[in-house]
């Protein structure tokens, strides 16, 4: 079964689709639990990280996932690159592409360059972040996260709090979660929360505590300190007491209830130290299951061969 | 274009399989005679379902209890770059260590060889068994690479471009083996 060439967003993808990739993730875990952690089936293929914007998880979670499948991968960041002395993203990535790469891992501040991007290469494009649009990776490690604990999507009620209208984990996670049969709330202040957001099919609550009510996943948003310079809420304080996850509050939710987020988290203000390192935080599986995650994306996006084995 | 005519023959129904396996079974039980630090790893899929049964036959008839484990081969595929689709994962589980031990790895049909080559490269990924030894339902020839099999439940003489099918409840809810061969060209 062929997900598609490129991963540019979950939307797009069918339940099929997510399920198979879902699936193939969890065959990958068990990789990372051997003494020798790689498997040789991308063995001769290059992969170039492109990250024009900064990214120390998803950026080493990919390049992890890459060195398991024996893939050979360049790192290349804005911050060290051609782009300081003026070259457009295009060129630069034509440039690349003389060097003959299989696929591209590539974040960019602006919504949609992922998708212009793959117009121009031979190889694959996987979104590791383009602006507000999308985090498909993310999403699918979320979902990766909470089928293991809740042993599915059916029917289950699930809350997203924190900045809704600057996350693209938001996007990517509401079509996913969608689309395997979840009910999504997302709260927050009035502020960061997008007008139609409800048109992608999800309930909109401003007050914290009313949303927390019987949900089955808790997913916490950073907020991002660099964001409060535009006066979307008064102050840190203040936020942690309106849309803070803490122990007292987290009793209003659903009895089995976990708690995520996508990180880095910041301990004090979107969440209490108490309920990041709590029993049912499961934040760190989410980072062990992104490994498992990136490695059935590019096994499947840049896998070939027969279907069966020809003995 | 149309599909070449094929022509499918049943080699074996549901007690010969019985009976082959039975053999295979019993040969490696001869085999082993003395050595109780063996196991056994099917190949996935067909292997592991043979592998299970082979372990429960040496159990009835000879009190032995041989641990089974399950090997996935296909990130190790030499034709891996071939276009097409990423073959469906069904994942390795080994829950034993290999080191020192005798494996005995577990295929349905034996054929170009190819399948056993990416085996023992995934199973030394494991550890270092003191020996891998290899038993087949089915020996239908041709191989493309210098391995044989060391318990064989059945020879076949094939052609090239016949396919062998060898179907288990466990996997395809039917009991037979199969020899489909393709029109004379």
């Amino acid at each position: 079964m062929k997900i598609g060439k490129h991963l540019i967003g979950i939307r797009g993808l069918s339940k099929a689709d997510i399920t198979h990739i879902l699936d193939t993730a969890e065959k990958m875990k068990e990789i990372s639990d051997r003494p020798i952690k790689k498997v040789p089936a991308l063995r001769g293929k290059l992969i170039v990280n492109l990250f024009f914007e900064n990214s120390t998880r998803t950026r080493s979670s990919f390049e992890i996932a890459e060195k398991r499948l024996s893939a050979d991968s360049l790192n290349f960041s804005a911050s060290t690159s051609a782009v300081q002395k003026g070259e457009t993203l295009l060129d630069t990535v034509l440039n690349i592409e003389r060097m003959q790469p299989d696929a591209y891992v590539m974040r960019h501040a602006s919504p949609g360059s992922c998708k212009f991007i793959s117009n121009y290469v031979k190889g694959s494009v996987i979104n590791a972040g383009d602006g507000a649009h999308e985090h498909p990776t993310q999403a699918l490690l979320d979902a990766m996260t909470i089928r293991e604990k809740k042993g599915g999507f059916e029917g289950l009620d699930i809350l997203i709090c924190g900045d809704i209208t600057h996350s693209r984990v938001v996007r990517s996670n509401i079509h996913l979660l969608k689309t395997m049969g979840a009910n999504v709330t997302v709260a927050g202040p009035a502020t960061m929360i997008p007008p139609h957001i409800d048109k992608m099919g999800v309930k909109v609550e401003t007050n914290f505590d009313r949303a927390l009510k019987g949900k089955d996943v808790v997913m916490m948003l950073r907020i991002q300190l660099e964001r409060q310079t535009k006066n979307l809420f008064p102050s840190m304080k203040e936020y942690y007491l309106t849309y803070g996850l803490t122990e007292e509050r987290f009793k209003l939710a659903a009895k089995d209830a976990i708690v995520m987020h996508p990180g880095p988290i910041n301990r004090g203000v979107e969440i209490s130290s108490e309920m990041a390192d709590c029993r049912e935080s499961v934040i760190l599986d989410q980072v062990e299951n992104g490994v498992s995650v990136r490695m059935a994306v590019l096994y499947l996006l840049m896998g070939g061969g027969e279907d069966e084995a020809s003995n | 274009m149309k599909k070449p005519e094929t022509r499918r023959k049943e080699i074996l129904d549901a007690a010969g399989i019985q009976r082959s396996l039975g053999r295979l079974a019993l040969e490696i039980f001869e085999r082993q005679a003395g050595n109780r630090d063996f196991a056994l790893i099917g190949i996935q899929k067909r292997g592991v379902p043979l592998a299970k049964r082979i372990a429960k036959k040496l159990k009835e008839m000879e009190k032995l209890d041989v641990k089974v484990g399950a090997l996935d081969i296909n990130l190790y595929r030499d034709d891996f770059s071939t276009v097409g689709t990423a073959p469906v994962l069904r994942g390795t589980s080994v829950p034993f260590s290999v080191e020192d031990k005798t494996i005995i790895l577990v295929d349905d049909v034996l054929f170009t060889g190819r399948t056993i080559r990416a085996a023992l490269d995934a199973i030394v990924d494991l550890g270092r068994p003191r020996k891998v030894e290899l038993a087949v339902f089915v020996d239908r020839g041709h191989r493309e690479l210098p391995i044989q099999a060391d318990y064989v439940g059945l020879s076949l003489n094939t052609r090239r471009d016949d396919n062998v099918e060898l179907m288990l409840e466990e996997t395809d809810q039917k009991e037979a083996l199969i020899l489909e061969s393709g029109e004379k060209k």
